[in-house]
């Protein structure tokens, strides 16, 4: 025991005066948790609109003020011909144009003339172009029933019915926590140990009669419990800035994170025992865990959405099953009964890995 | 304390297609100061990690005492302190903590053994709050030393302790060592210098897995058949060029400020040939073989051999 805690004495020691891993272990989640909190999220906003109309009219004035009115768009100004209005577009000055024709608003509409209003958007970013033109046509339809009580001609989107900008937060959280913890815990693990056979300690270690499980134990005590630690910054910033709400067990979500904080755990001593140098545990962290854990967990897309192959291959990703237990947990709000399937695959995930590197882990240099 | 001997027989290591250990056998008495001695690359890394436990060998086999390093390598870790050639402690760590660490790997205290390791801990307790990074070179090594020494092991093995360590501390270092084996420890220890080879009791030279020559000092030089003769001068590098291209030298190498000559007959050949190219306030005579010209006679004579 008195061996047991020198190890872990020794591997603080060596975390906290590593200044640099310090930063990326404690700052990695904090920034993540901002830039995808608030940066990465797929609403869309600050859509910059310009419009033209061959002559001016007060309806017009009216429509894209409102439009400007609307927290999505920017109005950048009126373009004084079509030959602009692409100009501007192409220069990226706007990302969506408006065009009136000369029976919008006027004064004696001709008979059987119809107005018609034509949107040119900037479809280089897709997703701006088509959320963009969604809301523009929800928000000139609304305008145009309460100018004329009349049923709108433009079909609003049933995209608008739901508000992106709430959905997106909430949907990046789980992700993140189960991205986070599987980077900070697995690859720093995998690092550390890998370290130690790079600078040769580790032949000295081996060379004693330090059983090698208590080596292994004694790297992953110290990188525990600053993934908790990293657990308590990610709730603390999710709930009190991002407004996500945690409305199940606290105590269910937490005793679920730290399985799973363990099983990160189980795949960085495994990827250690394989690899040889820091730079290709790295690698091999990054390419095994954050690709799969980013793409095939439902953090981004979700797994349904996957062709068949990868669908199955998702099973394994242990991410796909924590955020499942998170979503439900923290968002739906549901008893831990709801999550015992996905806290069992954790489980039994963890079991199988902790056992794969114990019996992997070479008490020799070959 | 009685140390452990050790015992090498026909060991072999191959990376590949390459023979790294071929076939070496030694062995080494409880309590003494063994030295492998020989070149980058002859093995000597390899042979000490297959001694420690860590790499198995293709064939032969080591044994410790009664305890053989396959299959009893937890009771050989017991007993074994192992200093590798990397520098293999903690950077981050002070010197104190490093020394705590390792006491504690090993299930003893620094308090426990401290008078053990005093002669030697007692030149780095100035500095040890310091980290083991911004250490010198030779406190580097003496504060490895002080680490595979700690839990009191009966056979010491230092892969190439002294390298890249001053000249003063190189001195200091293997009187250490002398006074550890003089207390019954065995030691093995692995140099490139073969000025060391002399602080040994028993050495074994080795060059491309092999081992050529093993034996004390003075064997080692009394095996020296060749007659060698000391050429000294004012222009040594001038000389060193005019000897090689004369056509009855067998080998000419620089020693210090003179050359250490082998010549196929007479010396007079080469002294009148020294004295047509100018080379007129030249001394030339007899001189002792250091272990030195024995291994490059050895070598030498392994090549003329294949």
């Amino acid at each position: 025991m008195k061996r047991m805690l020198s190890f872990v004495k020794k591997e603080f020691l060596l975390i906290l005066r590593d200044k640099r891993t310090m930063l990326i272990l404690l700052g990695l989640p904090v920034v993540m948790i901002l830039i995808f909190g608030f940066a990465i999220s797929d609403d869309v906003r600050n859509v910059d609109v310009a419009y033209y109309a061959h002559r001016e009219n007060i309806l017009i004035v009216k429509v894209m003020e409102r439009i400007g009115a609307n927290e999505t768009f920017n109005l950048v100004g009126r373009c004084g011909s079509l030959r602009e209005a692409e100009d501007a577009l192409l220069s990226g000055e706007a990302d969506i144009v408006v065009c009136f024709d000369d029976e919008f608003g006027a004064q004696q509409p001709i008979q059987g003339k119809t107005a018609s209003v034509e949107i040119l958007a900037d479809a280089s970013d897709p997703n701006t172009a088509s959320t963009g033109v969604a809301i523009l046509k929800n928000v000139m339809s609304r305008y145009y029933m309460e100018h004329t009580g009349n049923e709108s001609l433009i079909n609003p989107h049933t995209r608008l019915l739901y508000n992106p900008a709430m959905e997106s937060t909430y949907n990046f959280v789980p992700g993140l926590m189960g991205l986070i913890l599987m980077l900070v815990c697995a690859m720093m693990t995998s690092i550390a140990i890998v370290r130690e056979k790079e600078t040769g300690t580790m032949e000295v270690l081996l060379v004693s009669p330090t059983k090698a499980w208590m080596i292994l134990l004694a790297k992953m005590v110290p990188y525990f419990v600053v993934s908790c630690f990293n657990l308590a910054t990610i709730l603390l910033l999710s709930v009190y800035v991002l407004g996500v709400p945690l409305s199940g067990s606290l105590a269910a979500l937490i005793s679920v994170s730290a399985l799973y904080i363990m099983l990160a755990l189980s795949i960085g001593l495994f990827i250690s025992t394989v690899m040889k140098t820091q730079v290709t545990a790295m690698l091999i962290s990054v390419i095994t865990l954050m690709l799969p854990t980013m793409l095939l967990s439902g953090m981004i897309y979700p797994c349904e959405n996957l062709p068949l192959p990868l669908y199955y291959f998702s099973m394994i990703v242990p991410a796909r099953w924590y955020i499942v237990v998170v979503k439900k947990l923290m968002i739906e709000g549901l008893p831990f009964i709801a999550v015992a399937k996905e806290t069992l695959v954790i489980l039994a995930m963890f079991v199988v890995m902790l056992a794969l590197g114990v019996k992997k882990f070479n008490d020799r240099l070959e | 304390m009685t140390g452990l001997g050790v015992e090498i027989k026909g060991v072999v290591k191959k990376y590949g297609t390459l023979k790294a250990v071929d076939d070496v056998s030694l062995r080494v008495s409880p309590g003494e100061l063994f030295g492998i001695i020989g070149p980058d690359g002859a093995g000597k890394s390899t042979l000490f990690r297959m001694i420690a436990t860590l790499l198995l060998p293709d064939s032969g086999k080591i044994t410790i005492g009664d305890r053989d390093v396959v299959g009893d390598y937890r009771d050989v870790r017991s007993v074994l302190g192992y200093m590798p050639g990397k520098f293999s402690l903690y950077q981050d760590l002070t010197v104190r903590e490093n020394l705590d660490f390792y006491a504690s790997v090993f299930g003893t205290t620094v308090g426990e053994n401290y008078h053990f390791i005093s002669d030697i801990y007692r030149m780095l307790k100035p500095f040890e709050k310091r980290l083991a990074r911004h250490l010198s070179g030779g406190m580097k090594q003496k504060l490895a030393l002080c680490c595979s020494l700690i839990h009191r092991p009966q056979v010491l093995l230092l892969d190439e302790p002294t390298t890249g360590v001053d000249p003063v501390s190189r001195y200091e270092f293997w009187e250490i060592l002398k006074r550890l084996s003089a207390d019954g420890m065995t030691i093995i220890v692995s140099t490139p210098y073969m000025d060391e080879a002399y602080k040994c009791s028993r050495m074994a030279m080795m060059i491309g897995g092999k081992v050529i020559k093993e034996g004390t000092p003075d064997d080692i030089i009394a095996g020296y058949n060749g007659k060698l003769w000391k050429v000294s001068g004012r222009e040594v590098y001038g000389m060193l060029l005019a000897v090689k291209a004369y056509c009855g030298v067998v080998s000419c190498d620089s020693f210090g400020d003179s050359l250490h000559v082998v010549v196929r007959d007479d010396i007079e050949g080469l002294r009148s040939y020294l004295r047509e190219k100018g080379y007129d306030d030249v001394t030339v005579e007899a001189t002792k073989p250091t272990v030195e010209d024995c291994f490059i006679e050895l070598v030498r004579d392994g090549c003329s051999d294949r």
